[in-house]
């Protein structure tokens, strides 16, 4: 089947393409948005031929510079799993992206694909397998290092992403009762429906943020947490830990720290935009065109015009829950270790349990 | 699928070997990781999906995480690790698990082989094993739910008695 192999290239590369690039040029977006918002001017400088394009070159500067950097592995130092650490942290978060549907179905001389890599039924609980995974990859940093600093750093991340990877995992419990499904294509499909009261049709399109408030709420604040940035980085808390578990690393390993980070944001806004925003739906744009509210004219538009409207809808999510990250990233101060772990367990767990059984009854009563 | 059934299989066999033979706590229990990884694989060429990624979640992802982290708390030092000496326990038990493989080996070559049935689309999604775990085995789910209730409950009052 040369069709179906084209395609899986084809979307294979358009993720590789599009997250990695993300991660790279979030870099600057991060320096530059702190910059904006105290009043700084922020990363102007790398000009390639006088062209500085507001300082857009400062990715690939930081890259040739991190290559060109001696890698230094401290003396007693594990060496392979000083060197492992960065790998195990930056893979699984590039991995995670294979389940996410970046758009609905695309429809090219007569052959049909779902825009994700692997249409998984198990969706969701993959994501969260995978990412569990890089915790190994922040702990055998802090471990490896032969460091004070890198070993609480490696401490306090394991024991925060323990704890919050439950927290994530309950508070979306609500979800899959809603939408009847792991697979994230059919939670995203499942938003394109309407609400109907008392058989009159709203035309509100049932997106999680409106059947699920509490819950993106609370899978918001567990995500950030769980991608350790501020207001939740404790493990690699500048002012205590000088840069925590990845202390001991230079060159092109520290950036890739950097990267799994940027990496971790991106799948975070991506998993939040299928959820609650309704990954690539537009409302009211049906795959045979727009539909009209309240009326039953439909406006025709081409069906790849409609696929590419999707890819660009779910983009526009993504790079707006980005934004909201980095604001939230330089607007709060650093919690304390004691107020993390109150949060987590004491506060976002009982209301994810609490929005778990008051999801049950309502699902129960509208099913009758 | 036969090839990646021998890939995984003896990366689960040689990495649960390397786990037992080595000293350093810390690389023996990511080799235990690699062990479950290699195992959650299996399970996919079994089509069990959601066994699979369960496995990855709780075994590979939760519990070893938990194991490094009190490795890490209790920093054992070099001295600690050195090898106590063989004694007479030691070599029975090794004499035990070998007698146990060529049991097994002799079983498993007079048993003939079972040409495997195509299996359901349906099966090892999530949906199918839930609906098996809530009807046809929903007392032993209920038992085992219990049971780790009753372990959490055991665990904190362990904790909480160191604490007062």
């Amino acid at each position: 089947m040369p069709a179906e192999a084209i395609f899986m290239a084809g979307k294979i590369g358009f993720v590789f393409f599009l997250v990695l690039n993300l991660a790279g040029v979030l870099g600057w977006v991060e320096r530059k948005q702190s910059a904006l918002m105290q009043d700084r001017i922020g990363a102007n400088r790398a000009p390639i031929f006088g062209i500085t394009a507001i300082g857009l070159f400062h990715p690939l500067a930081d890259a040739i510079k991190a290559f060109t950097k001696e890698d230094f592995i401290p003396a007693r130092a594990h060496k392979l799993f000083h060197t492992l650490a960065p790998f195990i942290a930056l893979v699984p978060a590039l991995t995670a992206f294979a389940v996410i549907p970046f758009g609905d179905t695309l429809t090219i001389g007569g052959e049909t694909t779902q825009l994700v890599v692997a249409d998984l039924d198990v969706g969701v609980l993959f994501v969260f397998a995978i990412m569990s995974l890089a915790t190994f990859g922040v702990v055998l940093a802090g471990w490896s290092s032969y460091n004070n600093y890198s070993m609480l750093g490696g401490l306090r991340a394991s024991a925060q992403m323990l704890s919050y990877e439950i927290v994530m995992g309950l508070t979306l419990v609500g979800v899959f009762m809603v939408y009847g499904s792991l697979q994230l294509t059919e939670i995203a499909r499942a938003q394109g429906e309407y609400f109907v009261f008392g058989g009159v049709n709203t035309w509100i399109p049932k997106w999680g943020i409106l059947t699920q408030p509490l819950a993106f709420f609370l899978f918001l604040t567990a995500a950030v947490a769980e991608s350790k940035r501020l207001p939740f980085d404790v493990a690699e808390a500048e002012s205590e830990l000088v840069a925590g578990y990845f202390t001991e690393y230079s060159g092109m390993k520290f950036l890739m720290f950097w990267m799994a980070e940027f990496v971790e944001i991106v799948v975070i806004s991506a998993l939040v935009a299928t959820l609650f925003l309704g990954g690539w739906q537009i409302p009211w744009l049906h795959p045979d065109g727009l539909h009209v509210p309240f009326t039953a004219i439909v406006v025709g538009l081409p069906s790849l015009v409609v696929s590419m409207m999707g890819v660009g809808a779910f983009l526009m999510k993504v790079f707006v829950l980005i934004w909201l990250q980095m604001t939230i990233r330089w607007t709060l101060p650093r919690f304390r270790y004691d107020q993390i772990m109150r949060l987590g367990w004491k506060m976002i767990l009982p209301l994810a349990l609490v929005n778990v059984v008051l999801t049950g009854f309502v699902v129960l009563l509208l099913n009758r | 699928m036969q090839q990646l059934f021998y890939v995984f299989g003896s990366l689960a066999v040689a990495s649960g070997l390397l786990m037992v033979l080595q000293r350093n706590p810390i690389t023996a229990a990511m080799n235990l990781v690699v062990t479950m990884f290699s195992l959650a694989a299996l399970f996919v060429l079994l089509s069990a999906h959601f066994i699979a990624v369960i496995q990855l979640l709780v075994y590979a992802g939760a519990i070893m995480v938990l194991f490094i982290f009190v490795i890490m708390l209790l920093n054992l030092q070099d001295d600690e690790l050195r090898p106590r000496g063989r004694n007479f326990i030691h070599l029975v038990s090794v004499a035990v698990v070998l007698f146990a493989m060529a049991q097994l080996w002799q079983l498993l070559s007079r048993t003939p082989a079972i040409p495997l049935a195509p299996v359901d689309e349906a099966y090892g999604t999530t949906g199918e094993m839930g609906m098996l775990l809530f009807s046809d085995y929903l007392f032993p789910f209920e038992i085992v739910s219990i049971l780790i209730l009753a372990a959490i409950v055991g665990a904190v009052v362990l904790a909480k008695r160191r604490l007062d």
